[in-house]
């Protein structure tokens, strides 16, 4: 059974005037979240997966669907039971929500308390807790003394503070330079591995899901377009908004402007080669190109290695006879995806 | 300066008073503004108790009477006075009304400088299961801790200015003072004087204010 299951999840907010319509923020999410994964989820700005996060620990409640956590529906229980609950799911925020009036130590005591924890134990958990984020020396200061990834650091440590099992990250990295960025990433990794906490990460940066997740759900207007191993959807995006996020990071997919700039420049066609482990190699591609008489240039192009697989893309310019060039370009797409571009179609049709 | 000199112990009683009205206004005034201020800001779309009739009887509550000039507010709460402390007239009387008068006024400052916590912090709050209760007691009050402080010595300044009318119900103080043995008998040195002891005093409130607001913004 999985550890959180949505089934058909619904939000909307009621009209902000007469006038206007109801807004809907999730418009049915279907999603299965296995215990130690990392899923992450994506999406442009509004695209509701903040309110999605909220619905999993009942912050906000559902408008129709189910939200089940080991099988108990979040939406059937009472305000009691949902605090209880919520000690179970730690949670970390873009703009830290730390409690500025209170020092780190207390910043970390706060959902220890909450959980009525003996006076002994909670001072022995903080300390761990402040010992593993390397925080230890800074239990006395206040937020305001702290850089910003020393800030999430004692978010994370506060999340985490009542051993939950679940945690959510609300866009944790993105008020963090990329710097900080990772050194929280590799503290989340660690999260994940040594106490196997399932983590739940929204973002609108790739490259946390490149480097964190192992699940992916891409969030369009309300919708998951898309869903899958990590490296699947990397590898090979299906959808129009996966591939505008895969793009962002995935070095050797020419975005539309470099697409028809590369044309501009380059005489021939415009045709973009992708290899998945194991699919073809790239040497036999430019071997299979000489021999056929094709005249070929390498305009753009990448591999990228996601959790110790790899995947590229290379763009070529291509010169010679058409026909040749058609029998050539079949026989690649039985064993890679072959995209050919051409000056009518910007996004590149595929012929694979 | 002559002319002072004999007035000097009834300058004495009169700060006296003054203090006894305002400390005690701010007492009453100041426990039932915070919990008014709290029901305006616990109560409005998206705060914890979410609860639109309620919040708009206690919104339009505070506006109908914040805005009196506190001289009519005297006298039109009189009778009020009389049910209430069993008296129209003297410091008993003006301590209740100004008492009154302030609830409305400070429920505004203690509204407007709650509203200045981030939401993101109750929500944290929230996540770790914090009942609504203690999320008021132990995040919204200490977030909100240093404007709060500025607000209510705000108040005091306020309270020291409205009980100088005093007078017009038969209570004391220093509005008194100034008025009866200063501007009536024509010695305005001894209604400057009467400035002059209400100037310290302020400044004595904002000092006190100030730093305690330091402590709790910790700069």
């Amino acid at each position: 059974m999985p550890l959180v299951s949505l089934r058909d999840v619904r939000k909307s907010y009621p009209a902000a005037s007469k006038n206007s319509e109801p807004v809907t923020a999730v418009a049915g999410v279907d999603l299965d979240i296995d215990a130690g994964d990392v899923f992450g989820i994506i999406g442009y700005s509004g695209a509701g997966k903040s309110t999605l996060v909220r619905l999993i620990n009942a912050l906000e409640p559902v408008t129709s669907g189910s939200v089940l956590i080991d099988g108990v529906d979040v939406s059937k229980l009472g305000e009691k039971e949902l605090r209880k609950l919520r000690l179970g799911i730690g949670m970390i925020f873009q703009q830290f929500n730390l409690f500025d009036s209170k020092t780190v130590f207390n910043n970390v005591a706060y959902p220890l308390r909450v959980a009525r924890t003996p006076k002994p134990e909670l001072q022995r958990r903080v300390a761990e807790l402040l010992k593993f984020v390397g925080l230890a020396d800074k239990a006395g200061n206040y937020p305001e003394q702290l850089s910003g990834g020393q800030k999430q650091r004692v978010g994370i440590a506060r999340a985490l503070a009542t051993s939950p099992r679940i945690l959510l990250a609300d866009e944790a990295t993105s008020a963090l330079d990329p710097e900080t960025t990772h050194e929280v990433l590799s503290l989340l990794k660690r999260v994940n591995e040594e106490f196997g906490v399932t983590i739940i990460v929204i973002t609108h940066e790739m490259d946390v899901i490149q480097t964190l997740a192992n699940k992916v759900a891409v969030m369009d207007r309300g919708r998951v377009v898309e869903q899958g191993d990590v490296f699947e959807v990397f590898s090979r995006p299906r959808e129009a908004s996966s591939q505008r996020f895969v793009a962002t990071v995935v070095r050797g997919v020419p975005s539309p402007a470099e697409l028809s700039q590369l044309r501009e420049r380059h005489p021939g066609r415009i045709v973009t080669l992708s290899f998945r482990d194991g699919s073809g190699s790239q040497g036999a591609v430019f071997l299979e190109l000489a021999q056929a008489g094709i005249g070929f240039e390498l305009v753009y192009g990448g591999i990228n290695d996601i959790r110790g697989q790899a995947f590229g893309h290379l763009t070529l310019a291509l010169t010679g006879a058409d026909a040749a060039i058609d029998t050539v370009l079949a026989r690649f797409a039985e064993t890679i995806e072959v995209t050919e571009s051409t000056s009518s179609d910007t996004k590149g049709a595929d012929r694979g | 300066m002559d002319e002072l000199v004999p007035l000097l112990p009834r300058l004495g009683v009169a700060t006296y008073e003054t203090l006894y009205i305002v400390v005690l206004s701010l007492l009453f005034g100041g426990v039932g503004g915070l919990i008014l201020g709290l029901g305006l800001y616990t109560t409005r779309a998206g705060s914890l108790y979410p609860n639109k009739p309620l919040f708009a009887v206690l919104n339009v509550i505070v506006n109908v009477f914040r805005p009196i000039p506190f001289i009519i507010f005297l006298a039109a709460a009189q009778p009020l006075a009389r049910l209430v402390v069993g008296i129209g007239i003297g410091n008993t009387a003006i301590i209740f009304t100004l008492s009154l008068a302030a609830v409305f006024a400070i429920s505004r400052i203690v509204e407007q400088n709650l509203m200045t916590v981030r939401p993101g912090v109750i929500e944290a709050a929230r996540s770790v299961g914090a009942s609504r209760l203690r999320i008021i007691l132990t995040v919204v009050l200490p977030e909100a801790l240093g404007p709060l402080i500025l607000g209510y010595t705000f108040i005091v300044v306020a309270l020291a200015d409205m009980s100088a009318v005093a007078g017009l119900v038969g209570g004391g103080g220093l509005g008194t003072f100034a008025i009866q043995y200063g501007y009536r008998q024509f010695e305005p040195v001894v209604t400057w004087a009467a400035v002059l002891v209400i100037i310290i005093f302020v400044q004595g409130v904002q000092f006190l204010g100030n730093f305690l607001a330091r402590k709790a913004f910790r700069r």
